[in-house]
């Protein structure tokens, strides 16, 4: 299979007629709506851009506030911000760099780029990502909003209780629009991170095994598992410190026995790992941009391949590192030193892997090289102090003063910004057609170097001489003025160069010339992008047999555009892309995806407004948006998904015909489930984390006295619960075997169960009179409780939603997606109502 | 599986040695954490969670030699350069991959298991 010619049937490709309808029919099917339904578009290459476009913004608000920040601390006793506002600004600056930037832009970089980097018309799932973002836009303008009603949270961006959660210390809003804000983001990042690791596992064009993968996609797959075991845990948090907030369940309040470190455990448990879910796609960028300008293929890909995956693991052993003086126990401070030295290990080789590509390749001159350097100059010092204060007795020294500050900024500006803007660049002809001015990018790149260093290289001293973090003023007698007079001027100068940067990019660029295709001669798939582009992805989805197939697949942009390999049709008017299997990337299906909507839209508003009237306590117009947001989201499910096809394979090209409906692990339906439920037990394995933790807290747990939620109710749950489960996998095997009638009955009694196992639940903890106010003991038993239940309600309208499919004839023996993935989310409930009633009920008898 | 034989590889082989870190990492912390919580006898020795971390350490580290053996004895017969679209090739990726990711983890756990030689109480 060498040559895609080779025994092709079908029509004949050399002739220019047969690929001129070809692209008229493949331009109309992938074509953005034009006009006011622009926004209705869900093509990858669209929504990509509005999600970059957006966090470059909310970046530059940040930015803003940054500068406001330096103003303030240029001098002494200065008055420029006051105490509030200040505490306003820091609080804000991080939350919306993190939140609203940093992860953001990785993941609408991905959307963009995944599809051509595998060689693949479109990620599987392009209405969430369109949700997603509609999700990030809603909930990010909401956060940064309330700053300028003077209503921004003041906590910092790790909210610690209990300044945060006591009204007497900070009354009003703000820590409320932070927690159901970005939980809200959070929700969208975790949607975005499935349909990544889906599109990364199931969407690659055939041929390309996990060993051909491009580097960047690897970052991706592992970044996205990242999201997905960090971000619950702080879901988790946010729902504990929400509860706390609104009702006063005393999750962090030592006088009801509850702690204010649990939340920091919780906090970082997310915390750290998103410092490498936010390095790592950066690297990726490098790893993409260092080949092409040395001219050669990666060296040593198994070895960035360690890096990322070891850097994902590791990561997750880290989180305490920032919670060394919160007075745990040196052994447990001495496992989290051992992993933070650890971890310096995989993150050098991957900066070592840059330097031997550039030394074996020959280099030449680019304005992403030069972004490339600057990255890795700077990120190596960061990386310095990182060692430093990941030692306890260092850190104990440097904790909560700026030469943090100094250290976490060249972290990040080095790891992440200067990687971003390098992308940028590299990437922009491949979206635009055309490149940035590389003279603008040098002299947007020396004052972005030299002003970075001028700016946060005097923070080690003055955090050493003792300069806080977080205070909005300080004394001269300090003696800390010039270390920060420096810094303010260097902040204006890195200002300055940023600014350049952002200027060329948004100038109008009406009169350059497209470039030639390819302009970088770089040798991977993404580079295929015709110029100006179009909506289509891949002309034709290739076969893939080396890991720089335009360097080393002869004769491959030719074929590809002349639509010599599969798919380069679309026939039936319908957008279409190929799904593979995971290890070795064989074709298993032709999926079609769903064309532009405004459903993800509306679902998202409707989603944002039950979090924002949530906020202001507005409890009743919280109920019925989100009965509405429901309601959407089931007219989308039913009108948009699992669609029974009108024929039931289809050719192709190349003699390959494949199904066009797939149930089970060969459909990506079911891997979403199954990736979103892993996140899932996350959250609710949080929870039980969080149950435990009072455990070893306190002498007496359950506190004596309390006989909730008792033996014999949760029994009984944990029995109708697993009823329910083997009905509901009943039904699902009925259905396939024909038995279609006593498939309803069995779905009709499973959702009937499900109501049942959530309503025995919950009566456990009622009738034994648990008062969630009183101790943190019932308030932790109902949360864990009230979760499984909520699930059994949402498994029962599944069920429900699978029965009316089955009645209305869209859901038949042979097509059973439906079926199959609610299926797999009752294993999942299952499973965390068994763990729960182990842990409510059963551990206290145990002990 | 056959483990001392000629055996395909995944992705479930290839993070199994830094799962076993991740094991390692979170039993040794989560046991000197209960032994010492709520942390208000600081001087109370921890010698059965050190034996504990000291066991589970050699566990580990067999069980991530085995991994790293495993792919070893396959990726020293590798008869491609890893590096094109067939079975071998993806093959002897994964195992390389594999390697490495154990020689991390291998190291990962030894340094992890050092404050249980070295810290005898709850201070």
């Amino acid at each position: 299979m060498t040559h895609p010619e080779e025994g092709a049937t079908g029509p004949d490709q050399n002739d220019p007629e047969v690929r001129r309808g070809q692209e008229e029919r493949l331009r109309k099917v992938w074509a953005a709506p034009a006009g006011w339904r622009y926004l209705s578009s869900v093509n990858n290459t669209e929504v990509g851009l509005w999600y970059v476009g957006t966090a470059m913004i909310f970046m530059l608000f940040a930015g803003v506030l940054a500068l406001g920040m330096r103003i303030q601390l240029a001098v002494p006793e200065n008055d420029f911000l006051s105490a509030d506002l200040y505490s306003q600004f820091f609080t804000m600056h991080g939350t919306v760099m993190m939140f609203l930037f940093a992860i953001p832009i990785f993941e609408s970089l991905s959307l963009i780029l995944l599809p051509q980097l595998l060689g693949s018309r479109e990620l599987p799932f392009p209405r969430v990502t369109a949700f997603a973002f509609w999700c990030f836009f809603v909930g990010g303008v909401f956060v940064c909003g309330s700053i300028f009603f003077g209503a921004g949270p003041k906590g910092g961006w790790f909210m610690y209780p209990p300044l945060t959660t006591q009204e007497r210390f900070t009354p009003g809003y703000g820590p409320d629009i932070w927690l159901l804000g970005l939980s809200f983001i959070e929700i969208a990042a975790l949607v975005a991170a499935v349909e990544l690791i889906v599109g990364t596992l199931k969407c690659r064009a055939p041929g390309m095994r996990l060993n051909l993968m491009p580097l960047y996609a690897w970052y991706v797959l592992v970044v996205a598992g990242m999201i997905l075991f960090a971000f619950p845990p702080l879901i988790a948090g946010d729902i504990l410190f929400e509860l706390e907030r609104l009702f006063d369940w005393p999750f962090f309040d030592p006088s009801r026995g509850g702690d204010p470190i649990l939340w920091q455990h919780l906090f970082w448990i997310f915390g750290h790992p998103e410092v490498y879910v936010i390095f790592l796609p950066a690297i990726a960028l490098l790893a993409m941009i260092v080949p092409t300008f040395a001219r050669r293929p990666i060296v040593g890909y198994s070895w960035v391949v360690l890096a990322a995956v070891g850097t994902g693991f590791i990561s997750f052993g880290l989180w305490v590192h920032h919670m060394y003086t919160t007075g745990l126990p040196a052994i447990s401070l001495g496992f989290f030193n051992a992993a933070s030295e650890v971890v310096a290990i995989p993150t050098g080789v991957q900066i070592f892997v840059f330097l031997a590509t550039c030394l074996a390749g020959r280099v030449i001159y680019s304005v992403p090289m030069l972004f490339a350097a600057g990255a890795l100059a700077i990120f190596v010092i960061g990386g310095l102090t990182g060692v430093m204060v990941a030692m306890v007795p260092f850190d104990w020294q440097a904790h909560d003063s700026y030469f943090v500050v100094a250290h976490l900024h060249y972290v990040l500006i080095g790891g992440m910004l200067f990687p971003v803007v390098a992308g940028i660049h590299y990437y922009w002809p491949m979206i635009f057609g055309k490149k940035l001015s590389a003279r603008a990018g040098w002299y947007a790149f020396w004052p972005m170097f030299i002003g970075f260093n001028i700016a946060f290289f005097p923070m080690h001293f003055s955090g050493l001489m003792g300069m806080p973090r977080r205070v909005w003023t300080y004394p001269e007698e300090m003696g800390v003025a010039l270390p920060n007079l420096i810094s303010t001027i260097g902040a204006f100068i890195f200002a300055a160069g940023f600014l350049i940067f952002v200027l060329d990019a948004v100038r109008p660029r009406k009169d350059q010339p497209y470039e030639k295709r390819n302009p970088w001669d770089a040798g991977t798939l993404e580079w295929l992008a015709e110029m100006p582009g179009e909506a289509w992805g891949v002309r034709s989805v290739p076969i893939i047999e080396t890991r720089y197939p335009l360097w080393q697949q002869p004769n491959f942009i030719e074929d590809v555009s002349a639509g010599r390999f599969y798919l380069p049709d679309a026939e039936e008017g319908r957008r279409e892309t190929i799904i593979t299997s995971v290890l070795a990337a064989k074709p298993e299906c032709v999926v079609r995806v769903p064309g532009p909507s405004h459903v993800p839209l509306v679902a998202a508003v409707l989603s944002g407004l039950v979090f924002i009237f949530a906020t202001f306590h507005w409890w009743l117009l919280t109920g019925a948006t989100a009965v509405a947001a429901g309601a959407v989201i089931i007219f989308w499910l039913w009108r948009g998904t699992a669609e029974i096809p009108e024929k039931p394979e289809k050719d192709v090209g190349l003699g390959l015909t494949l199904p066009l409906y797939r149930s089970g692990p060969a459909s990506v339906g079911w891997w979403a489930m199954f990736i979103t439920m892993f996140g899932d037990l996350t959250a609710f394995l949080s929870f039980l984390f969080g149950y435990y933790y009072f455990f070893t807290l306190h002498a007496d747990f359950p506190p004596p006295g309390t006989e909730g939620p008792g033996l014999f109710w949760p029994s009984v749950a944990a029995g109708v619960f697993v009823v329910t489960w083997a009905v509901a996998e009943l039904s699902k095997r009925s259905n396939r075997s024909g038995r279609v009638a006593a498939a309803r009955l069995l779905m009709g009694l499973a959702a009937a169960g499900a109501l049942a196992a959530a309503g025995t639940l919950l009566w456990g903890p009622y009738a034994t009179r648990l008062d969630p106010v009183a101790h943190v003991y019932p308030a932790t038993v109902w949360v864990i409780v009230i979760w499984v239940a909520l699930h059994a309600a949402i498994g029962c309208v599944m069920l429900l939603y699978c029965l009316a499919r089955s009645l209305a004839g869209r859901m038949t023996p042979d097509h059973d997606k439906d079926l199959s993935n609610v299926t797999l989310y009752w294993h999942f409930i299952g499973l965390q109502a068994l763990l729960a009633v182990a842990t409510v009920s059963l551990f206290p008898l145990a002990v | 599986m056959h483990f001392f034989g000629r055996t395909p590889d995944t992705i479930w082989t290839l993070i199994a040695a830094p799962a076993i870190w991740a094991g390692h990492f979170l039993a040794s912390y989560v046991a000197a954490a209960y032994v010492c919580a709520p942390n208000a006898d600081i001087f109370r020795g921890i010698g059965g969670v050190r034996v504990f971390i000291g066991g589970a350490t050699v566990i580990s580290l067999v069980l991530i030699a085995l991994f790293f053996y495993r792919a070893w004895r396959d990726w020293r017969r590798r008869t491609t350069g890893g590096d094109r679209g067939t079975r071998q090739d993806q093959e002897g990726f994964l195992e390389f991959a594999t390697m490495l990711l154990a020689s991390l983890s291998f190291l990962g756990v030894l340094l992890d298991a050092t404050p249980a030689l070295l810290i005898a109480d709850c201070r």
